[in-house]
């Protein structure tokens, strides 16, 4: 039962192979057996669970069910959810149960899913180790002594271990794709304004976008088709007519599903940078593209070194303001002893933020103050339309974009905790996707010594429905998506 | 000793009359229990976004197109980046590079009457932004209380030129500035609520010299009184100060009504950094050109041509048009009012309305729109008067009457108490010759040149027709048949 994909345990579902509450408590099962040595969730709440699993029960019984109802979901603990305790990875929220849902949440909830918990996550959304958490690192079910990728490592590792079928996860520079590719997930980061961010906790909102993470193109089509939609309390999100993501998955096309199709490799993603052993996985899934029947196309994308740069003033400088509101006067952390108004923001803050934090909010800080702006902040900005106009010249000659979704598989716990800048070049083939607001992916494309390795695919505006198919038509001919790690003791 | 010169200009927060915040759902009415009125939004939950509430964009192209200004085709929303516990985000959402109302002027009228001098003041811009909440020292004993719901209020920052010379000045523009934003109804100008309040940035420079001297900024004056006093005074210690060798430092003061003095809140050095930037969560604010000829279409005649209009209209004086014009309220009841009367009773009906109605509004302390006695019952009233079917006296007897509710109208009044004129000449003729026999000493008076005698023969007429006889005729009469 646990490794079904979701239609699967849809048709299960409805065919009362199993029951929702039954199948909720499998999966609770598994998070209390094996939760304690991957620290996926940061909350679990049974009650709260089975309760919504019920409901599900009852509303399958009557009929109303819909491709969701009554699957548990994990969801990454950044979206606020009614009544849970929702924390964003940091200290900061430790004591905050939320007493609204986010969009994304409500939306699952409309589809009567079952939340399942609430997933570990980098501190803020900031980190691509999952190691900034306050609530303690995540290990990758690969090999428990190493990251899961982050910020939605949490996630990543959750549905990696099947402790949950699919997973939420949220994408600021690659923290949907990278911790998909390091856990051997099919994640999508949709173009920026398709999923509503309203009650997601902002990190960098110019750049932040929720997508799905789970073991299939056609799972995160699925997923998608539920998180997607205009939404009147994001000012940011795109008031389009709604897509069934799943359409193009189920046509019949033969053995050369993808004739036509114009794959185009940026010369940058293919040089130095990453590891020979991903790339060899990289070269490898190409070829299988090709015998689907698609070509492939050199092109540059000639400001993509400068994307690390660029992101790195524009996503703090939006944290840095994002995060003020955490002062510790309405809600949240306030230090238990304070001489004064100022004493009392400066000891919360330094007590409930920790150091990955605290070193964004002083870069933003800085580079948006008086005298620097012009050139970090508004530089960065120039730097981001280049790097969007190289996109649109881009699509000008293929259809999709692939290359690595990371330099590297996992790499060990504390090895670049150290060296933020070593951590922040984990993500260099991702964040430019961020920067031009571009839907992307990242599919498993192999195992490099017994680790996931991941293709990303990178589509133009809108296109995450040709992406999805893309991935689709691949994971119909290969097998390494539906790959597990062995099952922990 | 040298001459010195005042330099003022004026920024205005005036809060806008919408019904919802500028980036939530909730209500913006005045006086409900704290944090009652703060949504999730305005508390600055985590995750919450603003959505911008498109009745605060009409309110700020309103006063674009009242001020003869540019609305902007595109503005921006900014943050504007500081810590303070009744600042739920720790930034405010406000504009910066990119206002939604650039330029833009107002004509003044200094002075009273005839000695009134008009003058232009330029505006530099307009920007929407929101209101903070407020924090209380009272009632929590060595703590503060926090009230969020005037937290997102939205509020249109009304910024001049360094325009002005003198606190009377600065006081006409506020007052001008005052009656524009409840005229174009998007401001209730309550002051002591809050709803329009002015800073003032005041300098001096001696007479003849170019550059402006340092400002000094007075915070938060919310009466006009206020505003005067405090500028004087400001005024007055710059120069000492600096006849006296000192120097003015860029400053933040505030003005302490008890003392009538200003004191210094915080000094240039300790002025924050704002890190503004642009609002990620917002799109740009773009106005096309429909948006704003519907607005247009929308507004009511502003006060400047509607004063011009009266003038030409109804042959008004400048100064009978201005006082009529203080008010959208004001000029729609004497409209009114002369739509009863007719339009030949236009000076007339100009003379009731700023003379009697005011001052008998004034006397009660209440606003025109609480009149107990109506445009068309002043109309009405006025037209009496112009057909001589009442004299101006009995007219303001009539007007009590109307006031004090007893009657519908001049007419019913009239009738019901036997007020209307005697025009008939043989009666007033009857009524003179019955006078005349019964005063003979007073005709002989008269008849040995005392001029005096003839207004007590015309009162003694008078009280004979009780009031009621067309004084004119009476005066006639008497002096036809005096001279006979």
């Amino acid at each position: 039962m646990i490794t079904r994909n979701l239609s699967a345990l849809a048709q299960a579902l409805a065919g009362k192979e199993i029951s929702s509450v039954e199948l909720t408590q499998l999966y609770l099962d598994r998070i209390a057996r094996l939760n304690p040595q991957l620290n996926a969730f940061i909350t679990v709440d049974a009650e709260k669970s089975l309760a919504q699993a019920r409901a599900a029960d009852q509303r399958l019984a009557a009929g109303k069910g819909c491709p969701l109802t009554g699957i548990p979901f994990a969801q990454k603990d950044i979206f606020c959810a009614k009544g849970w305790r929702t924390t964003c990875g940091s200290k900061m929220l430790g004591n905050f149960t939320s007493p609204y849902d986010a969009t994304v949440i409500a939306k699952f909830d409309a589809a009567g899913a079952v939340n399942i918990g609430k997933t570990n996550m980098d501190e803020f959304a900031m980190g691509s180790s999952n190691e900034s958490s306050f609530f303690g690192p995540v290990k990758n079910p690969w090999d428990i002594s190493r990251v899961p990728g982050g910020s939605s490592g949490g996630s990543a590792a959750a549905v990696a271990a099947l402790l949950a079928p699919a997973a939420t996860g949220t994408d600021t520079g690659g923290s949907i794709r990278q911790p998909a590719a390091l856990c051997n997930l099919t994640g999508l980061k949709p173009t920026y304004g398709v999923v509503s961010r309203y009650g997601m906790i902002a990190f960098a909102s110019s750049l932040d976008q929720a997508g799905p993470m789970a073991r299939s193109a056609e799972d995160c089509a699925l997923m998608l088709n539920a998180m997607a939609g205009f939404d009147e309390r994001d000012s940011t999100s795109l008031d389009r007519p709604t897509e069934d993501y799943c359409a193009e998955l189920r046509t019949d096309v033969g053995n050369k599903p993808l004739a036509g199709l114009k794959i185009g490799l940026p010369r940058e993603f293919f040089g130095e940078g990453c590891t020979p052993e991903v790339m060899q996985l990289v070269e490898a899934a190409l070829a299988e593209y090709r015998k689907l029947g698609a070509e492939t196309v050199d092109i540059s994308l000639p400001n993509m070194k400068l994307s690390v740069p660029a992101y790195y003033v524009i996503a703090p400088a939006e944290a840095s303001s994002n995060l003020s509101r955490f002062d510790g006067v309405r809600y949240g952390y306030r230090a238990p002893n304070y001489s004064d108004l100022n004493d009392m923001y400066s000891k919360s803050r330094a007590q409930g933020f920790g150091a990955e934090v605290k070193r964004r909010i002083l870069i933003g800080a800085y580079v948006l103050s008086h005298g620097y702006y012009d050139a970090y902040y508004l530089q960065a900005q120039r730097i981001r339309r280049l790097i969007a106009n190289d996109f649109v010249a881009a699509f000008k000659q293929c259809d999709v974009i692939m290359g690595p979704t990371s330099p590297s598989t996992a790499f060990k716990l504390g090895e670049k905790a150290a060296d933020p800048v070593q951590m922040y070049l984990s993500d260099i083939y991702t964040i430019a996707v961020n920067l031009a607001g571009l839907p992307g992916m990242s599919i498993p494309c192999g195992l490099a010594q017994g680790l996931p390795a991941g293709l990303q695919l990178i589509g133009d505006y809108f296109d995450e429905a040709r992406l999805l198919n893309v991935a689709h038509r691949y994971q119909q001919v290969t097998g390494w998506h539906l790959q597990h790690p062995a099952e922990l003791a | 000793m040298k001459q010195w010169e005042v330099v003022i200009g004026i920024e205005t927060h005036a809060q806008l009359a919408t019904q919802s915040k500028i980036f939530s759902g909730s209500s913006t009415a005045f006086g409900a229990e704290p944090n009652v009125q703060a949504s999730a939004v305005d508390i600055a939950l985590p995750g919450v976004l603003p959505v911008l509430n498109k009745a605060a964009v009409e309110c700020a192209i309103r006063f674009g197109l009242a001020v003869g200004a540019t609305v902007a085709q595109k503005s921006v929303f900014a943050r504007k980046n500081y810590f303070y516990p009744d600042l739920p985000k720790g930034y405010q959402i406000s504009q910066f590079e990119l206002p939604v109302v650039v330029g833009g002027q107002l004509v003044i009228q200094v002075g009273q009457g005839d000695k009134a001098v008009e003058k232009t003041v330029n505006l530099t811009r307009a920007h929407l932004e929101e209101d903070a909440g407020k924090s209380l020292h009272e009632d929590f004993q060595g703590k503060t209380g926090i009230d969020l719901n005037r937290a997102g209020t939205p509020l249109l920052e009304i910024v001049t030129e360094p325009d002005m010379r003198s606190s009377a000045e600065a006081v006409a523009y506020a007052k001008a500035l005052h009656a524009l934003v409840r005229w174009i109804g998007i401001c209730d100008g309550n002051m002591q609520e809050g709803s329009f309040r002015c800073d003032a940035n005041v300098s001096v420079r001696p007479v003849g010299q170019k550059e402006f001297g340092t400002r000094r900024e007075i915070k938060n004056l919310n009466s006009f009184r206020f505003m005067q006093q405090a500028i004087d005074y400001e005024v007055q210690w710059q120069i000492a100060t600096i006849e006296d060798g000192g120097r003015i430092e860029q400053a933040t003061v505030l003005f302490d009504p008890a003392s009538g003095e200003t004191r210094a809140m915080r000094s240039k050095e300790d002025a924050h950094d704002y890190r503004y930037f642009p609002d990620p969560d917002l799109l740009p604010l773009i106005i096309d050109q429909d948006w704003i000829e519907r607005s247009r279409a929308a507004m009511p005649e502003l006060p400047v041509a509607k004063r011009d209009r009266f003038v030409t209209d109804y042959a008004l004086s400048a100064y009978d048009a201005a006082a009529l014009t203080a008010s959208l309220d004001f000029a729609d009841y004497y409209e009114t009012a002369v739509a009863a009367a007719g339009k030949a009773s236009a000076k007339p009906c100009a003379n009731w309305v700023t003379v009697d109605l005011a001052a008998r509004l004034n006397k009660e302390d209440r606003e025109i729109s609480e009149s107990p006695v109506s445009a068309t019952q002043l109309g009405g009233l006025v037209a009496r008067i112009a057909d001589n079917t009442i004299s101006n006296n009995i007219a303001k007897k009539i007007f009590e009457a109307l006031w004090n509710g007893e009657g519908r109208s001049a007419d019913e009044i009239i009738e019901k108490q036997g007020l209307k004129q005697i025009t008939d000449s043989g009666a007033i003729e009857t009524m003179i010759d019955e006078v005349l026999t019964a005063n003979p000493a007073m005709v002989a008076e008269f008849k040995a040149g005392k001029e005096k005698a003839f207004n007590a023969l015309v009162g003694q007429a008078m009280k004979a027709a009780k009031g009621k006889a067309n004084p004119q005729q009476v005066n006639d009469l008497l002096r036809k048949k005096l001279g006979e």
